[in-house]
């Protein structure tokens, strides 16, 4: 077994396919960031191309900032991620610390009620979401993309902490009681720091669908004022027209911030792996 | 004055009876161990006490006091728990003091209690530490500095020696028996095992299914047993439990004989093959085969060389023996 770990052959093995795979995975995202350094007559000679000294133009980054009030997407995009985040680990982990903690009636039935929400897609409920924010005048703001992406994520996050807030320690939420500490506290202090993992993995999961989300800021707030980053791209892809330049540039922007907030929870998925394998 | 006083407490999960009709007093600065087999109910009770449970029928008194319907943090007692369950984003101090700063106790107040028990369990250097960088006996250390800063009218300890290795959960015990010599506090133990029983307690009540089998002191009920089951419990290695018709007596009776009070000798009231020998420098530990499935352990004290399949005859002296009926109860 110690053997077969430490052969060199077998090394080169898994780093040749760990290798291979982030090469496919990165390739799309590395094409969109050269192209977008180009001039649009040299993005479809040779798409493959690096960005050469005739061939670069930043024309594209240019188009953006000028068409559109990109900023404003970007805040946008990131006020609606990062609140919804925010709601959907606050009140997942409240649901799943109660459903793991206290026995009452029904709490089976209960978690089995919130779970559903896994397996029915809430884009069915678009029409009924829609006639919801009309009515309580809504439409056009970002708190009802807050709400409606808060309501998608909690299922799968009550689903995965209640798991892991029932492997937390009885005697050390019991000592608490004992030292006078409210629920709330206990809560906040001592259960919350010990599924920060799985709060990190929940995350995650939640965040690049959000942040890439088309479907609902088309539907509930399309206004200049509340349009999100992907919406906002959406301007330069015309039904005859399309302005590739922008488009690449756009996207290319949108990948930094994700791509800074998915490290910031990945340190934590980390260092959750590895605090557990050494005790 | 009574510390503790449980009266007809029940509890029950669903229609499972984990506890039935429990009558219990704890004198003031008295050591009680709840003992009793895995399952027997005995954490639950501790518990009940605790107030982390809620009992089905009875009442619980701590000093005097109806605590039913008090929360835990109030009722004037502290705990100690197997698993230390220390708080582990905090230090060894700030863990001891979270309870006072809870009740809002004044600064000089808590600084005096934590010199005095960090003091007491000489956990002066660790105070700034976290629990993550303490061995096991010194987070467990911890765990009872935790308890003791409070100055409680009762302390419970579950299990708190189970995740100790050998050396260190017999130095803890001493520890124990210490703190509750200078403390003259009343305290409840829960444990399965029938050592820690036998040296910490002033009173052992010994639980199964749910129900107090025996209250005494630990001589008392290893010299008097009320039934089979308490006999068989304490003591190590257990008590030997024959049939008396193979002794000689009444059909339908169990005698029961302690290991070291049977003798090895030649003509004895019954003859076996030896079957496994434990040198344990200290004494040995005989088993013999009766036959029909009769394994009896004698305790030789000392070193004696016996062969195993070797026959020999065991004897012991009446007195020293008791009888059971079927139902396991006392009979003389």
């Amino acid at each position: 077994m110690n053997k077969a770990r430490r052969s060199p052959l077998n090394t080169a093995a898994a780093h040749a396919i760990l290798l291979t795979y982030t090469l496919i995975a990165l390739f799309p995202v590395f094409v969109i960031v050269i192209n977008s350094f180009k001039t649009r007559k040299a993005i479809f000679r040779e798409p493959l191309a690096l960005p050469s000294s005739e061939t670069f133009s930043t024309i594209g980054y240019e188009t953006v900032f000028k068409q559109g009030d990109f900023f404003l997407y970007f805040q946008n995009s990131m006020i609606v991620t990062v609140c919804s985040l925010f709601f959907i680990l606050l009140f997942g982990a409240m649901a799943a610390f109660a459903l793991a903690e206290y026995r009452f009636k029904g709490n089976t039935l209960m978690g089995l009620y919130l779970a559903l929400g896994i397996m029915i897609p809430i884009r069915i409920g678009t029409v009924a979401i829609l006639e919801m924010m009309v009515a309580t005048g809504l439409v056009n703001t970002l708190m009802a993309l807050i709400l409606v992406y808060t309501a998608q994520g909690l299922p799968l996050a009550v689903f995965i902490l209640s798991e892991f807030m029932k492997q937390v320690s009885d005697d050390l939420k019991n000592a608490g009681r004992i030292d006078g500490l409210s629920e709330y506290t206990i809560f906040f202090r001592l259960v919350v720091p010990l599924v920060r993992p799985a709060m990190a993995t929940v995350a995650v999961f939640n965040m690049i669908p959000i942040w890439n989300d088309l479907w609902f800021p088309l539907i509930l707030a399309p206004a200049e004022a509340t349009k999100t980053l992907t919406l906002g791209s959406q301007v330069f892809i015309g039904q005859f027209v399309t302005d590739w330049n922008a488009v690449l540039s756009a996207l290319s922007m949108a990948i930094l911030p994700v791509m800074i907030l998915y490290v910031i929870f990945s340190r934590q998925l980390i260092r959750g792996i590895t605090s557990g394998a050494v005790k | 004055m009574t510390a503790l006083k449980l009266t007809n407490i029940c509890k029950s999960f669903g229609k499972v009876e984990v506890l039935r009709n429990i009558d219990l007093e704890v004198v003031e600065g008295e050591f009680v161990v709840f003992v009793g087999p895995s399952g027997c109910g005995k954490s639950t009770l501790l518990r009940v006490i605790a107030g982390l449970e809620d009992a089905t029928q009875g009442t619980v008194e701590i000093g005097g006091e109806i605590v039913n319907q008090v929360p835990p943090a109030k009722r004037g007692i502290a705990m100690v728990f197997q698993s230390y369950a220390l708080y582990p984003h905090l230090t060894v101090e700030g863990n001891m003091t979270l309870a006072l700063k809870q009740e809002g106790q004044s600064k000089d107040l808590i600084a005096e209690r934590v010199a005095m028990a960090s003091r007491m369990l000489s956990l002066e250097d660790y105070l700034a530490r976290r629990p993550s960088e303490l061995s096991g006996g010194q987070r467990q250390r911890v765990a009872i500095g935790r308890a003791i800063v409070r100055e409680p009218k009762l302390f419970l300890f579950d299990e708190p020696l189970s995740n100790l290795d050998a050396a260190l959960r017999m130095n803890t015990r001493i520890e124990i028996a210490r703190l509750h010599r200078q403390l003259h506090a009343s305290m409840v133990y829960v444990t399965h095992d029938q050592t820690e029983a036998m040296t910490l307690a002033d009173k052992i009540v010994v639980l199964r299914d749910g129900r107090v089998e025996q209250v005494g002191s630990p001589m008392e009920l290893y010299n008097n047993p009320a039934n089979q089951f308490v006999a068989g419990f304490l003591g190590a290695p257990s008590m030997n439990f024959l049939p008396a018709e193979r002794l000689g007596g009444a059909a339908g009776l169990t005698i029961g004989i302690r290991p070291e009070h049977i003798l090895l000798d030649g003509a004895g009231r019954a003859s076996g093959k030896v079957t496994h020998v434990e040198k344990l420098g200290g004494d040995t530990n005989v088993l013999v085969d009766l036959g029909d499935g009769c394994v009896v352990t004698v305790r030789l004290f000392r070193q004696h060389d016996v062969e195993t399949d070797s026959v020999v005859g065991i004897d012991f002296d009446e007195a020293d023996s008791f009888s059971f009926d079927s139902s396991g109860a006392r009979v003389s």
